[in-house]
């Protein structure tokens, strides 16, 4: 069968210009970049290569990039390493109540371990904070704000150039989670004033296990692991060289490519937003209406069970995903969907579709053809089991 | 698919037929709950060799939650039964309420499939008028059909018991072979899988007033000991009271609302009729109001001459000769190697 890849927002196909570079690394430089003879200057040469790749797509400079072993712990690093660093100018973390679980549940840990006091700001009903919450949320002992810059799950972008100068202004860091901008959105940290960035290299077309954190300069940052000193001591631990060079040559494509292929991945998203809303009755759009990542697609159909939709996408031929993941019998909805004011039953039949490179209008055609029945099933065998 | 070479072997029989075959393995007890059961096909632990088995077979493999329909209607009863002074049958819970009820529902409606293939050891066929019979497996060493009683026509209409068929574990373990599946045998998933040391501990963290002490009496009356509590005593099990007049005593009733053992002698203890409550019958209607069957009393139990009758809130067996089972066991009728159905004895039923 015929396979539809829609999870984009997941993971992506490495690009086969990532792998042929991470290969020929793999293949011909073992080196250790740390090591001072020849074979150790050609490893450092390729790092030093990669890390100017990424900050030239992020308007940044090579020694303000931080390698990392993908998204996580890019948050992690900004979030423990930044409240440690400011401990003596306060302990005060202000989020959001829909960001990713590697911000929202560092900072819950930070919490309950009485390393910092922490306020999650709310969302409006279309996943959007507004900057007067996040200023009205600022105490004197402020020193951290993290805020995502587009929702992985309903695909909301935050003003966070607004939010950049409220924080700014109040000499109050800004840390943004761009694993799902960077490489999709023009993101330039010399325009928006943001302090710490993470990236993520499989969200666009790069290798899984690889990522970093982007730390303007004059921005202290303590590491949390201790060792030989690599990244200048801020993340320690010999490189993955293969991998940041893949996380570097993805990035140039992805900002190549940027203009011409979001704009046309964002048409298919509109096609499959109308035509889901179309064809699929009581079908709501989740997330903001223009607002939203151009390969996001996300909805709720009442009646219906993310986790069941998923396996009948699944054996139709169709991989996309679910806000919700199903815990004891019961599907849980995600604390997304649940912070936008969706109503339990509501979320608990989330989808999430999302395009990418390789999706074609045929794609599109299909789902939307296969969706609406599987929909109606699924709202028949829930009537019945209640 | 439990991860068992069982349910593997079925998956496997069904996809050499030229079957579209899903996997689906059960979450039993909730995720990261290390339960220690080594039986227990309910862990994460089974689950991942369930998916190691759908993968080594190339077919789809889910893995879904249904802790919460299994702690409702196997575990809870399971401790409401001991607390009550009855003996449960969790494995027949489990495939009335869990595997055939649940998991069969969300097989056809949600997922769109046409039949729900297990790996129990019995068969279901076509009989000349159109209904369809459950019987018991070719290999009459591993039949599983006494667990199965409750299943009716709309169940057995759309079920299939592949390794039902085989003639015996050999075969079983020919065809794990040739597939590639792992060949171990894992302990069988049989009696209560899903605890690893003492029931009773068990039960008496979930109903500890069945772990009052109490008198055991003899049926006159006469208290002849006492005992640490019913929830650890099942009806027919030797009692230690009696050793000083030299008499072999056995549990004869429980009564929970006194917390008191009632025991008795063998021939004491041992009936010739039992009342009968949620009786099902595999055609959906008996064969009669009153009929002639061969009655299993227990798990792979030796077949007993009795009668049945019909009544309209359950059965009364009638055996041959007396025989011991407890309340809240099933008692399952036959007629030949046909399961035509059952039922489960009632408590408090006439000394």
């Amino acid at each position: 069968m015929k396979r539809v890849y829609l999870d984009h927002a997941a993971t992506t196909p490495v690009d086969p210009e990532v792998a042929e570079a991470m290969d020929r690394v793999l293949r011909d430089t073992h080196g250790n970049p740390s090591s001072i003879y020849a074979e150790g200057r050609a490893a450092r040469e390729l790092v030093d290569r990669a890390r100017e790749e990424v900050a030239a797509a992020l308007g940044a400079q090579p020694t303000e990039i931080v390698f990392t072993s993908g998204g996580t712990e890019a948050d992690n690093l900004a979030l423990r390493g930044v409240m440690k660093a400011r401990r003596g100018l306060g302990d005060h973390l202000v989020t959001t109540a829909i960001e990713h679980h590697a911000v929202l549940d560092t900072a819950r840990d930070l919490e309950s371990n009485g390393q910092v006091r922490l306020t999650v700001v709310a969302v409006d009903r279309e996943g959007r904070v507004d900057p007067a919450a996040i200023a009205a949320a600022m105490g004197p002992k402020t020193t951290l704000v993290s805020v995502m810059h587009a929702n992985n799950e309903i695909g909301t972008i935050q003003p966070i150039a607004e939010i950049g100068e409220i924080c700014r202004d109040r000499g109050v860091k800004l840390h943004t989670d761009a694993v799902q901008t960077v490489g999709a959105l023009d993101f330039d940290v010399s325009q928006i004033p943001v302090d710490l960035v993470s990236v993520n290299a499989h969200k666009f077309y790069g290798p899984k296990g690889v990522g970093a954190l982007y730390v303007r300069r004059g921005t202290r940052l303590a590491t949390m692991q201790t060792g030989g000193g690599q990244e200048k001591g801020r993340r320690t631990g010999t490189e993955n060289v293969a991998g940041v060079v893949g996380l570097g040559v993805a990035l140039r494509v992805a900002v190549e490519r940027r203009t011409t292929e979001s704009a046309r991945q964002a048409r298919l998203r509109d096609r499959l937003i109308e035509g889901v809303l179309a064809r699929v009755p009581d079908a709501v759009l989740t997330g903001h209406r223009t607002e939203r990542l151009p390969n996001n697609a996300s909805f709720c159909f009442p009646g219906t069970q993310g986790e069941s939709l998923i396996v009948a996408l699944d054996l139709a031929g169709f991989a996309a995903s679910s806000g919700s993941a199903c815990t004891s019998g019961d599907t849980e909805p995600s604390h997304v969907l649940l912070a936008l004011g969706l109503e339990r039953h509501v979320a608990q039949g989330s989808l999430r579709l999302t395009v990418g490179r390789a999706t074609t209008d045929a794609d599109v055609d299909a789902l939307l053809e296969a969706l609406p029945p599987i929909v109606a099933r699924l709202r028949e065998a829930s009537a019945v089991s209640v | 698919m439990s991860g068992g070479v069982d349910s593997s072997v079925a998956a496997a029989l069904l996809l050499e037929r030229g079957e579209d075959v899903v996997g689906v393995w059960m979450r039993l007890v909730p995720g990261g709950v290390d339960t220690d059961a080594p039986r227990c096909c309910g862990t994460d632990e089974a689950g991942e060799d369930a998916r190691r088995a759908a993968a080594t077979l190339g077919i789809p493999f889910y893995a879904l939650d249904y802790a919460d329909v299994f702690g409702k209607h196997v575990v809870d009863r399971f401790v409401e039964a001991y607390a009550s002074g009855e003996t449960p049958n969790p494995c027949v819970s489990c495939n009335h309420h869990v595997k055939f009820e649940a998991l069969m529902r969300d097989v056809f409606a949600k997922f769109g499939g046409t039949r729900l293939a297990t790996g129990h050891y019995a068969r279901v066929a076509d009989a000349r008028d159109g209904t369809r019979q459950l019987l018991r497996a070719r290999d009459a060493a591993k039949d599983q059909s006494y667990a199965l009683y409750m299943l009716g026509q709309r169940e057995l209409a759309r079920v299939e018991f592949p390794v039902g068929e085989l003639a015996n574990k050999n075969e079983t373990r020919e065809i794990a072979a040739r597939f590639g599946l792992p060949t171990a045998t894992k302990a069988e998933s049989m009696d209560i899988c899903f605890i690893a040391g003492d029931y009773r501990d068990l039960v008496r963290s979930r109903a500890p007033r069945a772990f009052d002490a109490g008198p055991v009496e003899r049926a006159d009356g006469t208290v002849v000991g006492h005992h640490a509590g019913i929830g650890g005593l099942t009806v027919g099990q030797r009692s230690g009271t009696g050793v000083a007049t030299g008499e072999r005593l056995y549990v004869l009733r429980l009564e929970p609302e006194r917390s008191a053992a009632v025991v008795g002698t063998r021939e004491e203890i041992t009936r010739t009729e039992y009342e009968l409550r949620d009786v099902r019958f595999t055609r959906d209607a008996p064969p009669a109001a009153t009929f002639e069957t061969s009655a299993v009393l227990r798990y792979r139990g030796t077949p007993l001459a009795a009668a049945v009758d019909v009544s309209s809130d359950g059965a009364r067996l009638r055996l041959t000769a007396p025989a011991l089972v407890a309340p809240g066991q099933a008692v399952v009728f036959y007629q030949g190697d046909e399961v035509v159905g059952g039922g489960v004895v009632r408590a408090g039923s006439p000394a």
